[in-house]
């Protein structure tokens, strides 16, 4: 089978011991995913109900400053919504149909919970409720959290899936369609769904939809397949509606693209000669485009500092494909159910759970890694200590998925070590 | 609660952030659960500083709530002091943490650190960015600066040159960079000397030394016009108000501060080196007058460019405002001015609601506006924070003294000469040889095709609109009902007109049938249009 023998390398980290840290974290909050989301579902609008840090965080943190009227807003608490001068409750509304009548194209509505909202334990379900019955059948009326005491940074996007959950149609029969789960950018998707056609896998579904109104149906016969790590959440709700999910490495590189793809194969009984002859083009392109890079990664000493959950994945990638020495890999969080498969490929390497900040810089430059994938706030200071940088925002808004994307995600390792290399000043 | 689409000012504990970083050997603890640290790429990325903001973030979580987000406090502040050994710590709440109520700043005072802590309290659900930064400022000064008997007279002075402190200039301020260099060589060039910059690369130390200067100057009155009063109610120093932005008040401020430092300014007044006057008054500059003008910005930044739009560059403003609040009454004084109400409004909305019923030909704002001016097809020239990548140009670009008013020329000027670059095009290309199927004359005949070219060379928003009128709506037009409409004589004549003036001429007439109820506007209504309101 073309493209499908790896290579062993060890036993990979499944069983290594994890640094657990706990201190100063350099990530964005829940809220962040906003920016994707509202992009992805362009029917769909996110109402922030938090204070004026989260919307000065919603247009700094994404580089969004382009000041179009965009598909989110946030309702900012005031001193009379606190001392309770103002009945909450009764201002949502207002703000919601004050929204909503400015933008009659709007077909689903997310209120979105921030730290302050939940501190003053305003019940933003309870509020989705109501107006749900005042807006019936015109507008979806969903809420979730994205607040920085509950969620980082890519855990928004699994609140705000989660929260569609209960929505989805339940599926006319127990039919085995597919459900791919995962903001992917819709070209991605649709190669995806050329190569998922080619094998004669389907139904095949993507979550979220491209428009938040046609939500995809879920039943016993829903099988996920995950497009990123970071759907905890989303997965054990849609396996309370009777779903499976289908465990897998994430799409990232030929290798992990091509596990991705044999786990649906494998649900659906392709052949594996049907298998090898529907990958064996893109899959070859693919290596193609990687091998142009791997040139400049191979023996580069790569820290990863905690982001957007992407960290495993893309070190297996880097690591196994790359030819990248991995000398510390930060995450987030470390959900077992969700990285396992990873895991098992990732060579062996520090793995790191959680953040303290300066004791990861310390460790990070006491090490003088060749290339640090790191976050927007820790970039060019560590550019002005001599080390090369990678900002992590990138790897969650570019497409990056896929056969015909690994060039691409390999070249924005690359980039920067070979824009250094060009540089005489 | 207030439906806000994007903010022009952070936070207030952001605004102390600011004046954290501005300075040396001061840090920040900021009581903050996870995901508040965005506010470090602010300084990092769009302010391209080489070194992360001294603040250190408790990062409290859900978990933490209702049991030891206490102890969070007070294990950051040791940590901080022990990591980064600040000469003088902030500490504060963000708008989570004031929630908890937790008292920061009495928890670290209680630690008895051998160095001046401050505590701060910003409330964050009534303030923002600036009033955060003034407000850090003042309690850091105040707890700096050397007590004063009440009552008892200023030391006289020392022999020697006169000394100031320049007040305002803060990280992440509007080219706040170019204005300390512009200000310190205006001040040499009358023998005063520049005794502290603060906040911006100011140390503890020398905050202490503040009063040993003889006046303060306040270049930014939203940062610094707290501290500079308290100084002056308190400390006896006098401080100069004028900010020098614009040749007039250039000259009005060596003024001021002649009469404050009792120096002689007027061989600096008569050695005054600006282009501005000149280019103004250069024949070329003829297409300036009368230009309408939208003004809206900070209030030291919308205030001084009124005076510059109207009097040293011959425009008509037609719109001014500010998001600062602090600064309202400047403002408003300012518009009345100019025969204007002012624009006393944080909402994005709403400013471009003002910025497209004005219909200006040029817009003076923010970044902001910038973006409401691109799709209204208006030229802009950016004069104020809130700060943006482009704030921090590469090269020297004061907006003070007498360079500051060759760069505002310059700045002001280019965006209506390119506009009636893009406004040329469109009239050419009814002219053959303009026209879409023609190729670049510099690809020779061989490149056909010019409107892929120019569709992928152009972005769109750039592109001037084939009608630009059109795009633009009528304020006339939807205030009065039933809705003015043009007979087909009366469109093509004022097709006639030249395309420059053609959306003034358009709403004047417009606004002119409206007020006299005339339904139908004719060749006749344009003419009489046109004699009434005369040009």
């Amino acid at each position: 089978m073309t493209g499908t023998a790896l290579p062993v390398i060890g036993t990979g980290c499944a069983d290594l011991p994890v640094l657990k840290e706990r201190g100063q974290r350099e990530v964005f909050c829940g809220l962040t995913g906003i920016v994707w989301l509202h992009r992805k579902m362009q029917d769909a609008f996110f109402l922030v109900v938090g204070s004026r840090t989260c919307a000065h965080l919603l247009q700094s943190a994404a580089g969004v400053m382009i000041f179009a009227e965009p598909r989110f807003a946030t309702a900012i608490l005031g001193d009379r919504d606190l001392a309770g001068m103002a009945d909450c409750n009764e201002e949502l509304d207002r703000v919601v149909r004050q929204l909503l009548a400015r933008r009659p194209d709007i077909t689903t509505l997310f209120l979105v919970g921030s730290c302050p909202s939940e501190v003053i334990k305003l019940d933003l379900a309870r509020a989705a409720a109501r107006l749900s019955r005042e807006y019936q059948g015109a507008v979806r009326i969903l809420n979730y959290s994205g607040s920085g005491i509950e969620t980082t940074f890519t855990q928004g996007e699994d609140a705000c899936l989660k929260a569609m959950v209960p929505a989805m149609p339940a599926a006319a029969s127990d039919e085995r369609a597919l459900l791919v789960c995962g903001t992917m950018a819709d070209v991605v998707e649709d190669q995806f769904a050329r190569l998922f056609a080619e094998l004669g896998i389907g139904p095949v579904h993507f979550f979220p939809p491209r428009r938040a109104a046609a939500l995809p149906p879920v039943g016993p016969g829903t099988q996920v397949l995950l497009a990123q790590p970071f759907l905890n959440e989303t997965t054990r709700a849609l396996v309370a509606r009777g779903a499976t999910l289908l465990s897998a490495p994430y799409p990232f590189g030929v290798e992990g693209t091509t596990a991705w793809l044999r786990a649906a194969a494998e649900a659906w009984a392709v052949t594996p000669a049907r298998f090898a002859s529907a990958i064996a083009a893109p899959a070859q392109r693919a290596r193609t485009a990687v091998a142009r890079y791997r040139e400049t990664l191979d023996g580069k000493r790569l820290f990863f500092f905690p982001d957007s959950q992407l960290e495993i994945p893309l070190a297996r990638f880097l690591a196994r494909e790359c030819g990248v020495e991995l000398l510390e890999v930060g995450t987030p969080y470390l959900d077992r159910l969700l990285v396992d498969p990873e895991l098992a490929l990732l060579p062996p390497t520090q793995l790191a759970e959680g953040q303290d900040v300066e004791r990861q810089l310390d460790r990070c430059r006491a090490q003088h890694p060749d290339l640090t994938i790191c976050g927007l706030g820790l970039a060019n200071p560590l550019e002005a200590d001599g080390l090369r940088t990678k900002w992590s925002i990138e790897l969650v808004f570019s497409p990056v998925h896929g056969f015909d994307q690994a060039g691409d995600l390999a070249e924005l390792f690359a980039r920067p070590l070979q824009r250094i290399a060009k540089l005489k000043v | 609660m207030q439906l806000t689409l994007w903010t022009y000012e952070g936070p207030p504990h952001v605004g102390a952030m600011r004046v954290a970083t501005s300075m040396e050997g001061v840090h920040y603890v900021l009581h903050a659960p996870q995901g508040d640290t965005y506010a470090d790429l602010l300084f990092t990325m769009i302010e391209r500083r080489a070194a992360r903001p001294p603040v250190t973030y408790t990062t409290f979580q859900a978990r933490d709530l209702g049991g030891d987000t206490a102890n969070l406090v007070v294990s950051a502040v040791r940590e901080a002091y022990q990591r980064f050994a600040p000469r003088a710590l902030l500490v504060g709440d963000s708008c989570t943490a004031e929630l908890i109520q937790d008292q920061s700043g009495a928890l670290a005072m209680g630690m008895q650190l051998p160095i001046p802590v401050v505590p701060l309290e910003l409330p964050a659900y009534s303030k923002k960015e600036n009033w955060g930064a003034a407000e850090t400022f003042y309690q850091l000064v105040r707890a700096l600066v050397p007590a004063r008997a009440p009552g008892a007279p200023r030391p006289p002075r020392p022999g020697g040159r006169p000394r100031a402190n320049l007040l305002g200039p803060t990280s992440l301020g509007f080219r706040s960079r170019d204005d300390v260099r512009e200000v310190t060589q205006l001040l040499a060039s009358v023998g005063v000397d520049v005794h502290v910059v603060a906040p911006l690369g100011a140390t503890p130390e020398q905050l202490r030394t503040l009063t040993d200067a003889d006046f303060n100057v306040v270049l930014h009155a939203e940062i610094a016009l707290t501290t500079a009063s308290w100084l002056h109610r308190v400390h006896g120093m006098p401080m100069v108000r004028t900010v020098p932005i614009g040749v007039g008040a250039t000259s009005d401020f060596l003024a001021e501060v002649g009469r404050v430092a009792e120096v002689d300014v007027s061989p600096a007044l008569d050695a005054a080196s600006s282009r501005l006057p000149w280019y103004s008054r250069s024949v070329d500059s003829t297409y300036l007058t009368g230009k309408r003008v939208f003004i809206f910005a900070d209030g030291t930044h919308a205030v001084a460019a009124a005076r510059i739009a109207r009097d040293e560059l011959g425009f008509t403003v037609v719109g001014l405002g500010t998001y600062s609040r602090e600064m309202a009454r400047e403002v408003r004084e300012a518009a009345a001015a100019h025969g204007l109400e002012a624009l006393i409004c944080d909402d994005y909305l709403e400013v471009e609601a003002a910025i497209a019923a004005a219909a200006p030909e040029l817009v003076l704002g923010t970044q902001m506006e910038r973006h409401i001016a691109k799709r209204l097809h208006i030229p802009c020239a950016v004069i104020s924070g809130p700060f943006h990548v482009q704030d921090v140009p590469a090269r020297h670009s004061p907006q003070m003294g007498w360079e500051g008013a060759n760069v505002i020329f310059d700045t002001w000027v280019h965006p209506l000469m390119m506009g009636l670059e893009e406004h040329l095009i469109t009239m050419f290309r009814e002219d053959f040889e303009f026209g879409d199927h023609a190729g670049a004359s510099h690809l020779g005949k061989t490149a056909g095709g010019a409107a892929v070219l120019t569709a992928a060379v152009d972005p769109p928003a750039t592109r001037a609109p084939a009608a630009p009128d059109v795009r633009v709506p009528s304020p006339a037009a939807s205030l009065s009902a039933p809705e003015v409409r043009w007979s087909a004589d009366g469109e093509r004549e004022l097709k006639k007109i030249p395309f420059f003036v053609r959306k003034k001429a358009r709403l004047n007439t417009e606004r002119f049938a409206a007020e006299r109820g005339v339904d139908v506007i004719t060749v006749e209504t344009l003419y009489e249009a046109k004699a009434h309101y005369g040009k």
